[in-house]
């Protein structure tokens, strides 16, 4: 469209991108705040693919996950609690030129915008969606979120959370037509960075939920998690998350798990001994849903004017 | 029946005796009532669709019951549909029917005590319940039927069925174009077209259909020939040169969103809105176009506002209980200055309501509804060539003044179909191709006009033209301003666009005199009907005149200059408020209808009103009524 092509790459190797290119406003998160470290490595994939500013929408809901599109130099669009994904599909839904990112957290879409988070993996339009997952409201301070163990203490629920918590994973592996599942840790800037990076060169809806830490309201989830990495377990597999050399030594607990195997999938993210860091599910073939909405896009304005004609005169008398 | 026959009775010499012998007639109102099912609406929808090719003023309005199937044979379930059919333009429901077919005797009874009927109303009646296996069934029937004498009605009971499964082995699919004939008969209808439109409906079936529903239509045809003696005549005198096309308002507003450029429609279904999206659903291709049905009416409108934000104008359509859910989104797109149409087609409220049936209810929801300032275009059609021109209006107004449009319909437009002029669609109506030029860096994403309150919008894909939209206070540069002028600042420019837009307003233009004892405004649908019980009143020697109003945020101007001119201004509307002579209800607690209330702040005039929350369209004869009670008042206090 537009007398681009899809891979405009090539045309444009006149311009190179920095860090600093996608760097947009200085972030306002919390001292030792996760968030800070999502969106370095988001910069990097940004630079390391060379994707043009301009073509960048991201987009989010309400929290501290969804103030992102402020820091990057790029589109974006901060809209309402709970409602990233349906504006990210329409964004997407005419402009399959735009490399569309959605940074949400766990109340914007494990509750509040729960209904979009199914139905926008059923979709799989081309996009990446990064949950930032810290179990708990941050920017409204402190509240029980979906994701919040049972038992801790927040100011809704100062007797401790009394539900236990959602298990986002299996949701997500439960919807149909889902694509790519992936789930990592923050605070490990390697495998981050190519999670992140697979899950955008994934064609169709790539679903990450990154444990994300808040030093503030929610230190002691994460806590035990990094302090004792046998609560993780790594999933690794040639068709995986690339595990970079070394990285994998920081994991005493690894399998083998092929992301094609939805069955298996759906038996590691149910087993909450441990959790899973890597990609759980990926399926090429899934039906991208832009690929229907973009049906159309190339009809020239006599086209459509001959179409009215048509449509008007089967209403002719 | 046999060819012969056929060939015989619509040959040119029998039709033209025909119409000899027929009494010669300006209008008539007809109903088929059926249970859910029996295709009345079918009938009389292409009733209508050959009156208005044969030049006569049509309006036809369906009667839906509430369910998909309500039970058989009962009040409730009454389902069917009107038209009126007249010499010149038609504009509403007109008043009580003079001819109606019905299917049974107890849908009938409902028509009745909703008042659809009077003393003279010929009624032909299906008689096959009359020998019904069932002894209640007949009872019924035989006690119904002493009713209907009672009330005065002249009724025919004829062996429709019967006549029926000569032809078909079920009559329940069929029954419909035997009726079809039988009224083409009755008001002299050119055969051959009504024989054209059966075609059209059955497109999509085998021959084989088509044929029996052929068969079937002259078979009603030559029985109403032999066997029923109104035989009428109206001649089409609203035919003009120019050509015409027909359909209900939810088409309009389907088409329009086609001729307007658009290229996204998300919906989520909702009666009585969601025919719009049906219609595109079949022909939105034809123009590139995708309707998305969304999880819900919140995604629904995210989805088009995400499409129009990345350049692509797009509309959502939906009802009150829609536009309350879309609500936050709607004051997101008034606060990002996201280009946006809504359509509202209007249904019964308050919550669930009356999902089937006509209400005005929801300006306040659309004019207020929303957090804060959130400042919109709201335009109402008044007509089913509104509802396709407005649609296109719309688009162009919403992406000029980077604002969400609403345009209000009801169910009344949505399921009325009615002839008019062909629109003339060109390239113009179509939006711009999304601009993918290079932003000037020194330009703001809000680069607000002091004096209108416009500014230019950056695309994505347009180089140096990053910014990051917000829902939260905001300055020119689209960066979150929590200071003490910023919030005041986007105020005043956002609202400043409404006042440049009502500033390339006309005065609307009053129907009747400038000036005189009464003025009655209205909005939406009511259209029709005021101005032909303003036209009784007036031809009644009272001096009232009307006006109506089609943009409703901003308001038309010159309000209260006109109202000034009048001894008394009310605004009849299809909506709540209190009955004055209400228990309790003084001057100072009254709370009135939706417009009145509006022009009451807007002009400082104080402004009465009579509304309704029936679920019916107003009828001429009552509003008629209405005025002259108000009229005679003010005269009385001369």
């Amino acid at each position: 469209m537009f007398g681009l092509k899809s891979d405009w790459s090539l045309d444009t190797n006149d311009r190179y991108f920095t860090l600093d290119d996608y760097a947009g406003a200085e972030p306002r998160w919390c001292t030792g705040c996760g968030d800070l470290g999502i969106l370095a490595t988001i910069h990097r994939v940004c630079r390391e693919a060379q994707i043009l500013p301009e073509k960048i929408v991201s987009v989010s809901g309400i929290g501290c996950s969804s103030r992102l599109p402020h820091y990057m130099h790029t589109y974006g669009f901060h809209g309402l609690h709970g409602r990233a994904l349906p504006v990210a599909c329409g964004v997407k839904s005419r402009r399959p030129d735009l490399d569309v990112w959605v940074a949400t957290g766990d109340g914007d879409c494990f509750s509040i915008g729960a209904a979009h988070w199914v139905h926008a993996l059923r979709y799989n339009m081309d996009m990446t969606i990064l949950v930032f997952d810290n179990g708990i409201y941050g920017l409204t301070k402190k509240q029980t979120s979906p994701t919040t163990p049972e038992e801790y203490q927040t100011n809704t629920h100062p007797g401790g959370a009394i539900l236990p918590p959602l298990n986002p994973l299996t949701v997500s592996l439960g919807v149909t037509n889902v694509s790519f599942v992936a789930q990592m840790v923050d605070w490990n800037p390697p495998l981050l960075y190519e999670t992140i990076k697979a899950a955008h060169d994934h064609k169709g809806t790539s679903f990450v939920r990154i444990i994300q830490r808040c030093p503030v309201y929610m230190e002691q989830m994460n806590l035990d998690m990094m302090d004792d990495p046998a609560n993780l377990l790594l999933l690794k597999h040639e068709n995986g998350i690339l595990v970079p050399e070394g990285v994998d030594r920081l994991f005493e607990n690894q399998i083998e798990h092929d992301p094609m195997n939805l069955a298996n999938a759906m038996a590691v993210a149910a087993d909450e001994s441990k959790m899973p860091v890597g990609l759980l599910y990926r399926n090429p073939d899934a039906l991208c849903y832009d690929e229907l909405s973009n049906a159309g896009l190339d009809m020239i304005d006599e086209e459509k004017l001959a179409g009215v004609n048509d449509a008007l005169d089967s209403f002719t008398i | 029946m046999n060819d012969i026959a056929v060939q015989q009775v619509f040959s040119d010499d029998d039709e033209l005796q025909a119409r000899d012998s027929a009494e010669s007639i300006r209008e008539h109102i007809v109903e088929i009532v059926s249970d859910s099912g029996e295709g009345a609406q079918k009938c009389g929808q292409t009733f209508g669709i050959v009156g208005a090719r044969m030049g006569n003023g049509v309006w036809t309005v369906e009667i839906i019951p509430a369910e998909i199937q309500p039970p058989a044979r009962t009040p409730d379930g009454a389902s069917g549909i009107r038209i009126r059919l007249g010499e010149e333009l038609m504009t509403n429901m007109g008043n009580e029917a003079n001819l109606v077919v019905a299917f049974n005797e107890q849908v009938l009874r409902a028509r009745i005590a909703s008042g659809a009927y009077n003393s003279k109303t010929i009624v032909l009646l299906d008689n096959m319940w009359a020998s019904d296996e069932s002894e209640d069934i007949r009872t019924e029937y035989s006690e119904a039927l002493a009713e209907f004498t009672d009330y005065g009605l002249e009724v025919h009971e004829l062996p429709i069925q019967e006549e029926c499964l000569k032809i078909v082995p079920d009559p329940r699919k069929g029954k419909n174009m035997f009726v079809l004939g039988m009224l083409s008969h009755i008001y002299s209808r050119d055969a051959d077209k009504a024989l054209d439109e059966i075609t059209k409906i059955f497109a999509r079936k085998s021959e084989k259909i088509i044929s029996t529903n052929h068969e079937l239509f002259k078979a009603g045809y030559l029985f109403a020939k032999e066997n029923i003696e109104h035989h009428f005549e109206i001649v089409g005198k609203a035919q003009t040169d120019k050509s015409m096309v027909v359909m209900s308002g939810n088409q309009a507003v389907g088409l329009g969103v086609m001729a307007s450029g658009m290229e996204i429609v998300a919906m989520y279904p909702i009666t009585p809105a969601t025919s719009a999206s049906h219609y595109l659903a079949d022909d939105f291709h034809r123009v590139g176009g995708f309707v998305h049905q969304a999880e819900d009416e919140i995604a629904a409108i995210g989805f088009a506002i995400g499409a129009s934000y990345a350049g692509k104008t797009a509309c959502t359509i939906t009802s009150g209980p829609g536009i309350a859910l879309k609500t936050e989104m709607i004051s997101l797109a008034a606060m990002a200055e996201i280009p946006l149409v809504i359509v509202n087609v209007q249904r019964g409220g308050p919550s669930t309501g009356l999902p089937t049936k006509v209400e005005q209810g929801d300006l306040l929801a659309t004019l207020f509804g929303a957090p804060g300032d959130s400042p919109k275009v709201i335009l109402a059609a008044a007509t089913i060539s509104d509802c396709f021109h407005f649609v296109a209006l719309s688009r162009k107004l919403a992406e000029s003044f980077r604002i969400p449009v609403i345009l209000l319909t009801d169910a009344n437009l949505a399921t009325g179909v009615q002839p008019f002029e062909r629109p003339d669609v060109t390239c113009d109506w179509f939006s711009a191709p999304v601009d993918q030029s290079s932003w000037d860096e020194s330009v703001l994403a809000y680069d607000w006009d002091e004096e209108t309150g416009l500014s230019a919008r950056p695309i994505p894909g347009m180089r140096n033209g990053e910014y990051v939209l917000t829902g939260l206070a905001h300055n020119r540069n689209a960066k979150i301003a929590y200071d003490t002028t910023s919030n005041q600042e986007g105020c005043d420019m956002r609202s400043r666009k409404l006042a440049a837009l009502g500033r390339t307003l006309n005065v609307p233009e009053i129907h009747g005199d400038p000036e005189g004892d009464l003025l009655v405004v209205g909005w939406g649908s009511t259209l029709g009907t005021i101005e032909e019980a303003t036209d009784v009143a007036r031809e009644n020697g009272h001096k009232v005149s009307s006006l109506h109003l089609r943009f409703l945020s901003p308001m038309e101007p010159g309000l209260e200059e006109i109202f000034k001119r009048f001894k008394k201004v009310m605004t009849i509307e299809i909506n709540y408020s209190d009955d004055p002579k209400a228990p309790l209800i003084t001057d100072e607690n009254r709370r009135y209808a939706q417009l009145a209330q509006v022009l009451r702040a807007h002009t400082l005039v104080d402004i009465d009103c009579w509304s309704v929350v029936s679920g019916h369209p107003l009828q001429p004869g009552n509003i008629s009524r209405v005025i002259i009670d108000h009229v005679t008042e003010i005269e009385g206090g001369k």
